[in-house]
């Protein structure tokens, strides 16, 4: 745990309505994460979870309210280059497939022009910290991995340029239920790998309660455009803040007793 | 029989008239792809133009070739020749290109696009780097459909002086040389077939 309370991301009375649409996808959220904060976002579809992590690299842009990095508002900043600083994966993970794995994770370096000595031992670390072995996968294509393994390659490639900011919008909503297990573990464990060093803030979206519970060092609970609750998963646990939370532990609670029943 | 016979007579007119052809058509070619090149990465950026430059060739694409031929005789710089021609190919070729290229690129997975938006790749980028390479596929069958359409459209073009195959069959026509006139069909035929061929086959390259 830190100390150092450094506020990574803030968002100040942040607002965003599609055209066409009667109603806020977000409406009038007001929180600040803190460096090295692992935050799950979770709501089910249509809750505003991904339209506001999209405002946070300026894949969208609010109607009204702030967003701050560290303090610098992002509309200030080009759009362009507030994303290379920040690490974005997602559930589809989008890897290029005309290029090899190599050749995916060094995207990013490349577009700052790193040098080539540099962006080569770079991806050799990242594939390895990804766990998978460097021999095999570098040279392949994206089409010859399986799901878990392309996931694997988009974290990579995310963390690609040291970012301190990781967007990572349902990275494992499409892979079967083992792979995801370990995918998240390994996920919290990269997380955890960093609080020495460059520490880095996650914000993951997902709609499977488990995974925001287990994730998260706080979770943002979110319902039609607004942040219900924004607390430690035990707190949320404990002292759900309103109904559509309750409701939500609920219903996981009373999964469990369908599995009682089973055993 | 007696159209090979003529062949053996005529070898130079012929060997000519598909020399010529195949130049106009080339050059016509290289011009339209050059220019619905442009066009396209304009109609990229901005999608409403795209829609505008789609809708009017769409429209000069309806008129019919001879008509065309015929209107741009008295346009300033135009007149009668192979200039005349070309222009009027390369025009008739961009609503082909226009739309295929624009398709094309639009049609890579938008997954792709996200993932490489996110990145902080710019635009320009993204088109060059991702769409492109991503729809080679759609990119050559708009070239493949031009290439054979502007085959067959430069034949007309001998009406207005442009010479090439279409010679072969307005003269024969005109002094009732059969031979003449099948010559031309064979020709025109043949040229389109095989240039179709060597870009199917240039298509299978890629991936």
């Amino acid at each position: 745990m830190t100390t150092n309370t450094t506020v990574a991301i803030e968002y100040q009375h942040v607002s965003k309505r599609f055209k066409g649409a009667n109603y806020d996808a977000v409406s009038d959220v007001n929180i600040s994460i803190n460096e090295g904060e692992f935050i799950t976002i979770l709501g089910s579809s249509g809750s505003g979870k991904t339209t506001l992590l999209k405002m946070t690299n300026r894949l969208y842009d609010p109607d009204t309210g702030k967003i701050l990095l560290f303090g610098e508002n992002i509309n200030d900043v080009d759009a362009v280059l507030v994303r290379r600083r920040i690490g974005y994966a997602i559930q589809q993970v989008g890897l290029l497939p005309h290029m090899t794995i190599a050749g995916n994770i060094a995207i990013v370096p490349k577009l700052l022009k790193w040098d080539k000595n540099r962006i080569e031992t770079r991806v050799h670390e990242l594939i390895t910290l990804v766990g998978l072995d460097p021999d095999e996968f570098l040279t392949r294509y994206p089409a010859q991995l399986s799901g878990g393994q392309q996931q694997r390659v988009g974290l990579a490639r995310a963390l690609a340029v040291d970012p301190k900011i990781m967007l990572l919008d349902e990275p494992f909503g499409a892979i079967d239920a083992i792979n995801r297990l370990n995918l998240q573990d390994e996920l919290k464990a990269i997380h955890k790998s960093f609080e020495d060093g460059l520490r880095k803030t996650f914000l993951f979206v997902t709609h499977d309660i488990n995974e925001a519970l287990k994730l998260g060092t706080r979770v943002i609970v979110m319902n039609e455009g607004q942040v219900c609750q924004f607390d430690t998963p035990e707190n949320i646990v404990k002292n759900p803040a309103d109904g559509f939370v309750e409701s939500l532990i609920r219903s996981c609670r009373e999964q469990e007793k369908l599995w009682e029943g089973l055993a | 029989m007696e159209l090979i016979r003529f062949a053996q007579r005529n070898y130079g007119l012929l060997l000519r008239a598909l020399s010529e052809h195949t130049y106009i058509v080339l050059v016509a070619l290289v011009l339209s792809v050059l220019l619905a090149g442009l066009l396209t990465i304009i109609a990229m950026f901005f999608k409403r133009v795209g829609n505008v430059l789609t809708y009017i060739f769409s429209i000069v694409y309806s008129v019919p070739s001879i008509a065309l031929f015929a209107l741009m005789i008295p346009v300033p710089g135009m007149g009668l020749g192979r200039n005349t021609a070309i222009t009027v190919l390369v025009l008739y070729n961009q609503f082909i290109l226009l739309r295929n290229f624009i398709a094309g690129l639009n049609g890579v997975d938008h997954a792709i696009i996200e993932a490489a938006t996110g990145m902080g790749m710019t635009r320009t980028q993204i088109i060059f780097k991702v769409r492109v390479p991503l729809s080679l596929k759609p990119l050559f069958v708009g070239i493949r459909l031009a290439l054979v359409s502007t085959i067959a459209i430069a034949i007309i073009a001998a009406f207005i002086g442009a010479g090439g195959i279409g010679l072969l069959i307005t003269i024969g026509l005109e002094t009732g040389n059969n031979n003449r006139v099948l010559w031309g069909v064979i020709l025109s035929a043949g040229l389109g077939i095989i240039a179709n061929g060597l870009l199917v086959f240039a298509e299978k390259k890629i991936k």
